[in-house]
């Protein structure tokens, strides 16, 4: 692997592309932009987000690339547009950050099943492939051991992360690449694992968006771009808040949030 | 209420049901009572359960001698239920599932209660359509919109069209009434032979970016939408709603309804045509439009002590964007609630899809057992918020902060469970 650069210049704004959201981004993963926008705001760094629509073209110069989760057509479609353009493949060539959730971590791999179960091949840019198993679909919170980045200014520690899946493949982490951490509660990657990390390429099941409840995971893509020492602590009460509850959930085993008799005999 | 179920009326009095439909009836009824007595709920559902034990056709031979209307959407299918059963009710008698329990069991029961040859007037849960339409035949069809909605729980929404698309072909209704700008539901319809189309000027549309006939791309646009493939494109429209005036059949209608903001008169556009092509007179029909102030608790002002509250249920994205039009006053401080219990979906990541910087400067308290979700997202939005535990503190929150206005009553916005229990807490549905 080519040595990446780890700073930048930082005269000019950083440059946020959210790829094909209204083809993957149906699961709240746009809030992934929302929270790096922000965050890089109040620290006083200037930041331009880029939303690429299906059909336009795919910038190769932007910083950090987020692909959202989504249907499986509209994820067939997704590939096929990010396979035709080369936009994103010549970005990681640079040294671009990507952020790939769910749909969008099974189609930057090697392989993913299609609508019908039929194996397809991926952008191959992530080490990795997804294939269907025999299993009901995983759906709930998921919470994993501390999670461990590796960059060039060290190890940082991100803490457990926290989200929500819902999803049916099973993804098997290739020899190139690492993983986020280990499962503690739910299904994850379907070994134990979760995440995959390729270079810069951060792919992960984790919903919620994973970004707003993993304020450090944020900072970590962030520190890729823009340098850690460049990233000032900021007030993080509310997602403390939020992380506290819902570890604590995960940890419950909460399916159902104070499900009651009532609930479900007003809804069905 | 017209269309309140009416437990006393004789079930088949005109009619000659089945024996074992008429034992189901009762069963249901029995268990329902039950239900009631011991304050499980309506017992409606329950009963409605029983009843499809005994008969499992039960549907079809309670809707045999009666004209049926169903409507679906994902937004808005409760209000548009009751404006139309309103519509209908002063040309002939009509019964309605108007209290939400709108699959099959809630449907059989609320049928039973009433005559047998009632028109009936059935809100129909998105993915029940299928089965209900089958079981009734019903001769006229409405379907307003389809987005997501509790993904972590239901089809995802492209499947929900496909799903429609079957049914109507293999039932074809009389006339469907469908929304023009939606391509999910166009879509859908255009399987049907007769379609009135309703341009509603629906801005709504991050679910429906894939063009659901082929794999191609929905581009929107000003005079319209089409795909960039195939020929799926927006049909020319039969009813529109332009600056608030509904166009329907060569008349204008300007009128004013009792329920706000731009949503419910599209609402009202879909009651209106649905309620003329069940030969109704268009102006009577507007006219019963106008009894429908609120439509189970939606929209309601109660006095909370000191205060006046409305309540408000906005329970997805799409609902969200029509919600945040109705605010009270420019500035004056808000009540957002969220739960994420069955009914909600247990992930509130579309939080995230909903632009809740549109409030601005309005202070916020958050509530509901996902507050914190919901302040992260404030946050996030750079939104003045603060977290409470409960409805009362954080209305004495919203009164100690300085634009409170004392004049307007306090828009307490929900989703589904947080709703229900403020509605219990104001006093349930009227």
């Amino acid at each position: 692997m080519t040595s990446l650069p780890t700073t930048r210049l930082t005269d000019s704004a950083v440059r946020i592309v959210s790829l094909y959201p209204d083809l993957l981004g149906t699961y709240g993963d746009g809030g992934n932009a929302i929270v790096l926008s922000r965050r890089l705001e109040w620290r006083g760094i200037a930041v331009e987000h880029i939303t690429v629509d299906a059909g336009e073209p795919v910038p190769d110069s932007a910083d950090l690339y987020l692909v959202g989760g989504g249907e499986d057509g509209p994820q067939v479609q997704a590939t096929r547009e990010l396979e035709q353009s080369q936009g994103l493949h010549r970005a990681v060539e640079n040294g671009a950050v990507v952020l790939a959730i769910c749909a969008g971590m099974q189609i930057l791999g090697h392989r993913f099943p299609d609508v019908n179960g039929t194996s397809r091949p991926g952008l191959g840019l992530l080490d990795c492939e997804t294939v269907r198993v025999d299993r009901t679909r995983a759906v709930g919170e998921l919470l994993t051991t501390s999670a461990q980045l590796t960059t060039a200014d060290g190890i940082i520690d991100l803490g457990p992360l926290t989200g929500f899946e819902n999803h049916a493949g099973r993804t098997i982490p290739g020899n190139c690449s690492q993983t986020l951490a280990s499962v503690e509660v739910g299904e994850g990657n379907g070994d134990g694992t979760e995440g995959v990390i390729t270079g810069k390429i951060v792919g992960t099941y984790l919903h919620g968006p994973v970004l707003a409840r993993n304020p450090l995971l944020a900072d970590a893509l962030l520190g890729w771009i823009v340098g850690a020492s460049a990233l000032t602590p900021l007030n993080d009460t509310d997602v403390e808040s939020l992380r506290v509850e819902r570890i604590q959930a995960a940890r419950d085993h909460e399916l159902a949030p104070r499900r009651s008799w009532r609930d479900i005999l007003r809804r069905s | 209420m017209t269309d309140a179920p009416t437990p006393a009326s004789a079930t088949g009095r005109a009619i000659k049901l089945r024996p074992r439909t008429r034992l189901a009836v009762a069963a249901g009824r029995f268990v329902a009572r039950v239900s009631r007595v011991v304050h499980f709920g309506t017992g409606s559902v329950i009963g409605g359960r029983v009843s499809l034990l005994i008969d499992k056709n039960l549907l079809s031979e309670l809707t045999a001698s009666r004209d049926v209307v169903i409507v679906s959407a994902t937004n808005g299918k409760t209000t548009t239920t009751k404006l139309l059963s309103s519509a209908l009710s002063s040309d002939r008698p009509v019964v309605s599932n108007w209290l939400g329990a709108n699959m099959t069991p809630g449907i059989v029961a609320a049928l039973a209660a009433a005559n047998a040859t009632d028109t009936a007037v059935l809100e129909v849960d998105e993915r029940w359509v299928d089965s209900v339409l089958r079981a009734t035949s019903a001769n006229t069809v409405v379907l307003l919109n389809l987005s997501r909605d509790q993904l972590d729980r239901t089809q995802e929404v492209r499947k929900l069209a496909e799903q429609w698309r079957v049914a109507l072909e293999a039932t074809p209704p009389q006339t469907v009434i469908a929304n023009a700008d939606d391509p999910l539901v166009a879509w859908a319809a255009l399987a049907a032979p007769n379609v009135v189309w309703v341009g509603t000027g629906q801005d709504w549309t991050a679910d429906a970016a894939g063009c659901p006939a082929c794999s191609g791309r929905i581009d929107f646009a000003d005079e319209g939408w089409a795909c960039s493939d195939c020929d799926l494109r927006r049909p020319s429209v039969d009813v529109a709603i332009n600056d608030g005036v509904i166009a329907i059949e060569g008349k204008t209608i300007a009128g004013e309804l009792a329920l706000p903001g731009r949503v419910n008169r599209v609402n009202a556009a879909f009651a209106l045509a649905a309620a003329s092509a069940m030969g109704a007179d268009l102006d009577q029909a507007f006219d019963g439009l106008d009894d429908v102030r609120e439509v189970a608790g939606r929209y309601r002002i109660a006095q909370l002590g000191d205060s006046r509250i409305r309540l408000l249920l906005a329970k997805n994205p799409a609902g969200w964007h029509e919600a945040l039009e109705l605010l009270e006053g420019p500035s004056t401080p808000l009540v957002v609630a969220i739960n994420a219990r069955i009914a909600d979906g247990h992930d509130p990541s579309w939080l995230w899809d909903v632009a809740y910087e549109r409030i601005g400067q309005r202070f916020v308290v958050a509530i509901g057992e996902r507050r914190h979700d919901l302040a992260v997202r404030f946050r996030y939005g750079n939104i003045n918020h603060v977290v409470a535990d409960d409805l009362e503190s954080a209305i004495e929150l919203v009164r100690q902060s300085p634009t409170y206005d004392p004049t307007l009553p306090i828009d307490i916005a929900s989703n589904y469970t947080a709703f229900q229990d403020h509605l219990e807490y104001v006093g349930g549905v009227l």
